[in-house]
């Protein structure tokens, strides 16, 4: 009799021989490229993962209940493995080129990279795989169980412990195994040469074992003969013709499914894939390896039923026949057998599913939370992979015992990994539609895994807890409400099949019907369509030269969706009729040639640009890995081309402004032009004027009429005062002009304001007193520096006084002269009495010929251009000269001037 | 007191040639030197002609013309309108408002006297 705890220890010693595999086995795949690591056997033997517990022992049992349904389980890998050709091939080319980590990551990169895809792939497989980890925890602790056997020695410190704590150890050391083994760092390619190195040596142990066993039956057995003989006396006859019906169909379809969208069987077969050809030995060995794992299930059965007492548990026979003979040895190998096979499922499938769970759950919430943050360090990255694959496989490990916990009642093996099976298989029309179907569309897969998800989940998950809740056992009598129809193993009044078959058809035909009518009623990205194109034509596009694509062969479908996108339904549509025509076939079976091709990328180049049509052709035609970065540069070529029309719109705005611009300017110097006119006209008027009377007095003096004296002299004097005038209105005008041509007939030095306006009043004293004008000198400022001309300020000053005095039309006529020097300024104030300026012409009078009233004397000497000229001479000695309210009725103006610091 | 003649001029010396060469062909004279008091003269005096300078303060001689030719009254007087601008566009302007002649500065004496002569239909100098 075995101890349990020689048994513990020798297992846990067989996992530290695994580790230590792993780690070797690391470091040689590392080193050595070319190592036996890479070999077509260790692949073939990896691939052999699919053979856990369940098959170790649970096939025997199987066997010994329902005779040769257990080979159903590998009937269906046998054959996909033997038409690897088929499905396998285009899987791993696929999964090599967009460097697919997981089943989740092939559904969705398929489907437009929908990462709600993955999310839900990923849950249903962690929540599905839960019962067949829970298988796995429960063949190693029966079989530990079974080897230390019912004696209080042999249990040894298991004494007391009951089945569900050595679940929970057993479940504890395998996180704590698998944490080890599979997080150690992370590949790019997500490929575990160690681990897969161990599992290969794993498939060989558990081979040896039952094989050994099976031979060691045989012997004491007498025979294979002698075995099925006497099993036929006692009436274990294997009666195949009952075997053969709906629950063989349902099995083989499931095990079909299973070797293909099993997260472990994905990870070994298509991710570990380092060479496609060795699919080549695959496709024979593995069916091989599978066919002696199951020579000897069937003597193995037979013989355990024949020779072990009634109501022994046959899913244990490989243990108790050998240990029954007193075999201690053999029964501690074949524990280790099972034991391989448990730890070798559990190590691949919680590693497999914890990439899922961290490259499409953790990391994508991660991604999005640290968004803004910097992440320039890839070990942040990498550390918080690890942490979050570490806590995926608590996670996988925990649902595994909790279902274990619920379901623990139930002794048989078999039926809960078919309950795996059946919820991994709704995987599997989507996979296929993913691999054939151009047209299955992102949310027909979807809706279709997610009906069949919750069909499975309804009708085979839930049953599974009868035996501990009374509640399901209700449900499963009364249906839902009472509903009966909607009872989970009834379904639609579907009575009288077997559950699982039930389970199975109802999951799987919803599914398929889904995936098919929503695919036919819904459309798809333009992502999907480039991915789904990537895919199905994986082995069309063949090995394309780089940078040669127009030698590729994209489909005229492909071309014309690229087409029609960038040029219009209708150009592009009639750009492949001409070509369809001068070829000669029907516009659907145009086969595009090079030259084709060529000019359908000069076509797109019109419109995109030559960069992006060459790299979005190149996309399809040489169906290159299309990652969501290269779309998005793509549409970002075509945002600079969308930019670039948006900056020519900018610029033809410009242009627009600029124009207007010129407008304005035009306008202005057609004002200019008309000020011209209008400045001629002026000056025509007041040259016209003083000539008028030359011209008329003149006339009447020739006459020689009866003029007196005294009217002859006084028009002499007329003629002669007016050409005075029309010299002057000359010399203002040539003055003026210069001024406001900018010249300067004068050099700005440091002058005596005050003596300048001395001076001016003391010009126009005769002028004042000749008008009876009173003149107040208010306050002056003492004699003051500014920088201007003496006789040109003093012109100034003359020009104001004589205006207040010729413009004055007041009774009593006053002016007011002050001067000040304020802050820097030198202020002269000229006020009048006067009528002063109308509020509409006090802009005006700055202006030339402007004359605003006329003096109430008579006198007209002025041409209306002294204030123009006044305000050109104080600009030119940096001063001012306006119009400011004053201290009198009348006027006031204000020569403001800078003074000079000496 | 109806006079012959309203001139409206304000260049003093224009002024009082036209009164000299005017009255010495024999007419009565009166005149002003702003636009309202020549509308106010026109009202007033009911002159047979009035001789109208374009350029006069307070309102312009083509003002004047307007306001003339808009009363019922005075629509019937002739006007001679002088200006010393003499361009084609005045000239329009006031054909266009309704005057009888147009005379540009300088003039001839007897050009003014002509014009004056023919708007009040005498033929023969007196």
């Amino acid at each position: 009799m075995l101890s349990a705890d020689f048994v513990i220890a020798t297992a846990v010693a067989y996992v530290g021989l695994l580790f230590v595999l792993a780690y070797l086995g690391d470091r040689r795949a590392r080193t050595n490229k070319r190592s036996f690591l890479h070999s077509p056997a260790v692949y073939t033997l990896s691939i052999s993962v699919y053979c856990t517990s369940w098959t170790f022992y649970g096939a025997v049992g199987n066997a010994a209940r329902s005779g040769l349904e257990f080979l159903t389980i590998y009937l269906g890998p046998t054959i996909v493995f033997v038409g690897w050709w088929f499905v396998l091939r285009r899987l791993v080319r696929i999964s090599h080129n967009q460097r697919i980590t997981s089943v989740a990551d092939l559904l969705s990169s398929r489907f437009g990279k929908s990462n709600r895809l993955a999310v839900l792939v990923t849950c249903i497989a962690v929540i599905g795989i839960a019962p067949y980890i829970a298988l796995q925890l429960k063949a190693v602790t029966s079989s530990i169980q079974a080897v230390a056997g019912a004696s209080e020695v042999g249990r040894g410190s298991l004494t007391g412990i009951d089945d569900v704590g050595l679940a929970f150890g057993v479940a504890a050391g395998m996180a704590l195994f698998t944490i080890l083994f599979g997080t150690r760092h992370i590949d790019a390619k997500e490929q575990h040469h160690g681990v897969v190195a161990a599992i290969a040596f794993e498939a060989v142990v558990k081979l040896t074992a039952l094989v050994a066993v099976g031979v060691f039956v045989v012997y004491i057995g007498g025979g294979f003969e002698t075995i099925f003989s006497r099993a036929a006396e006692m009436g274990f006859a294997v009666q195949a013709s009952d075997s053969f019906g709906d629950r063989w169909v349902t099995t083989m379809i499931l095990s079909i499914c299973a070797i293909i969208c099993l997260p472990r069987q994905f990870q070994v077969t298509v991710v570990e894939n380092s060479n496609e050809d060795h699919l080549r030995v695959a496709g024979w060995a593995f069916p091989a390896y599978m066919m002696l794992m199951s020579l000897f299930i069937l003597p193995i059965a037979l013989f355990g039923l024949t020779t072990m007492p009634a109501g022994s548990n046959p899913d244990m026979f490989a243990l108790t026949l050998p240990m029954a003979a007193g075999q201690d040895g053999l029964a501690l190998f074949a524990f280790i057998g099972g034991f391989s096979s448990a730890t070798s499922m559990i190590i691949l499938e919680s590693i497999a599913l914890s990439i899922m769970v961290s490259n499409h759950i953790v990391m994508p919430i991660v991604l999005r939370l640290t968004a803004g943050q910097q992440r320039s360090d890839g070990q942040g990255v990498t550390s918080m992979v690890l942490v979050a694959r570490r806590f995926s496989i608590v996670l996988i490990l925990s649902l595994g015992f909790f279902y274990f916990f619920f379901t623990r009642d139930s002794d048989a093996l078999a039926p809960i990994g078919l309950i795996s099976f059946a919820a991994i298989a709704q995987f599997f029309p989507a996979v296929i539609a993913a691999l054939f179907w151009r047209d299955a569309s992102l949310r027909a897969a979807t809706l279709a895994i997610a009906v069949g998800f919750i069909v499975w989940f309804w009708c085979s998950f839930l049953p599974s807890f009868e035996s501990v809740s009374p509640a399901v056992a209700r449900l499963l009598v009364d249906g839902p409400w009472g509903i009966s129809w909607l009872r989970p193993e009834a379904m639609f009044g579907l009575d009288g099949l077997d559950p699982l078959t039930h389970a199975v058809f109802w999951s799987l035909t919803l599914n398929v019907f889904i995936l098919i009518v929503a695919s036919l009623f819904t459309s798809q990205s333009a992502l999907e369509r480039i991915q789904a194109s990537v895919f199905v034509d994986v082995f069309r596009r063949g090995p394309v030269a780089q940078g040669n694509f127009m030698r590729g062969s994209a489909t005229a479908n492909d071309l014309f969706f690229v087409a029609e996108r960038v040029l219009g339904e209708r150009r592009a549509a009639l750009l492949f009729e001409v070509e369809a025509r001068e070829v000669g076939v029907d516009p659907a079976m145009l086969d595009p040639s090079p030259d084709f091709i060529g000019r359908l990328e000069r076509e797109l180049a019109g419109s995109i640009g030559a960069a992006s049509a060459h790299v979005m052709l190149a996309k399809v035609v040489s169906g290159g890995h299309v990652s969501l970065e290269e779309v998005m540069q793509m549409a970002d070529e075509t945002q600079q081309v969308i930019e670039y029309s948006q900056q020519l719109e900018k610029t033809s705005a410009e242009l627009r402004t600029t124009a207007r611009k010129l407008e304005d300017a035009n306008a202005q110097l057609r004002e200019l032009d008309s000020q011209k006119d209008e400045f001629l006209s002026q000056v025509s008027h007041e040259v016209r004027t003083p000539m008028t009377s030359i011209r008329s007095f003149s006339e009447i003096l020739m006459e020689q009429g009866d003029l007196d004296e005294w009217q002859r002299q006084r028009f002499v004097r007329t003629i002669h005062g007016e050409s005075l005038r029309l010299t002057k209105l000359l010399d203002e005008i040539l003055d003026l002009s210069a001024l406001e041509r900018g010249e300067r007939a004068w050099e700005n030095a440091p002058t005596d304001a005050e003596a300048a306006l001395d001076r001016a009043i003391a010009v126009c004293d005769a002028l004042v007193r000749q008008r009876g004008m009173t003149l107040e000198l208010g306050q002056r400022a003492r004699p003051t520096m500014v920088n201007g001309e003496a006789d040109r300020l003093c012109q100034v000053f003359i020009n104001l006084i004589s205006n207040a005095v010729k413009y004055n039309t007041a009774e009593e006529p006053v002016m007011r002269i002050t001067s000040i020097v304020r802050s820097g300024s030198y202020i002269v104030d000229i006020a009048d009495n006067g009528p002063g300026i109308a509020k509409g012409e006090r802009k005006l009078i700055f202006e030339k010929f402007s004359r605003g009233l006329r003096g109430a004397n008579g006198d007209q000497s002025g041409a209306g251009l002294g204030l123009a000229i006044s305000r050109q001479i104080v600009a030119r000695m940096n001063g001012s000269l306006e119009l400011v309210p004053g201290p009198l009725a009348g006027a006031c103006f204000r020569v403001r001037l800078n003074v000079v610091r000496s | 007191m109806a006079v012959d003649i309203l001139i409206a001029e304000d260049e003093p010396s224009i002024l009082e040639s036209l009164d000299f060469i005017l009255r010495r062909a024999g007419w009565s004279i009166s005149s002003v030197t702003d636009g309202d008091a020549a509308l106010d003269g026109v009202r007033r005096l009911r002159p047979r002609i009035v001789v109208l300078d374009v350029m006069l303060p307070k309102r312009s001689g083509f003002e004047v013309l307007k306001s003339i030719r808009a009363d019922a009254g005075l629509r019937e007087t002739p006007v001679l309108i002088l200006t010393a601008k003499g361009q084609q566009q005045d000239r329009r302007i006031a054909e266009e408002l309704g005057a009888d002649g147009f005379v540009t500065k300088p003039y001839a004496n007897a050009e003014v006297v002509g014009a004056v002569r023919r708007l009040l239909g005498e033929d023969a100098p007196r």
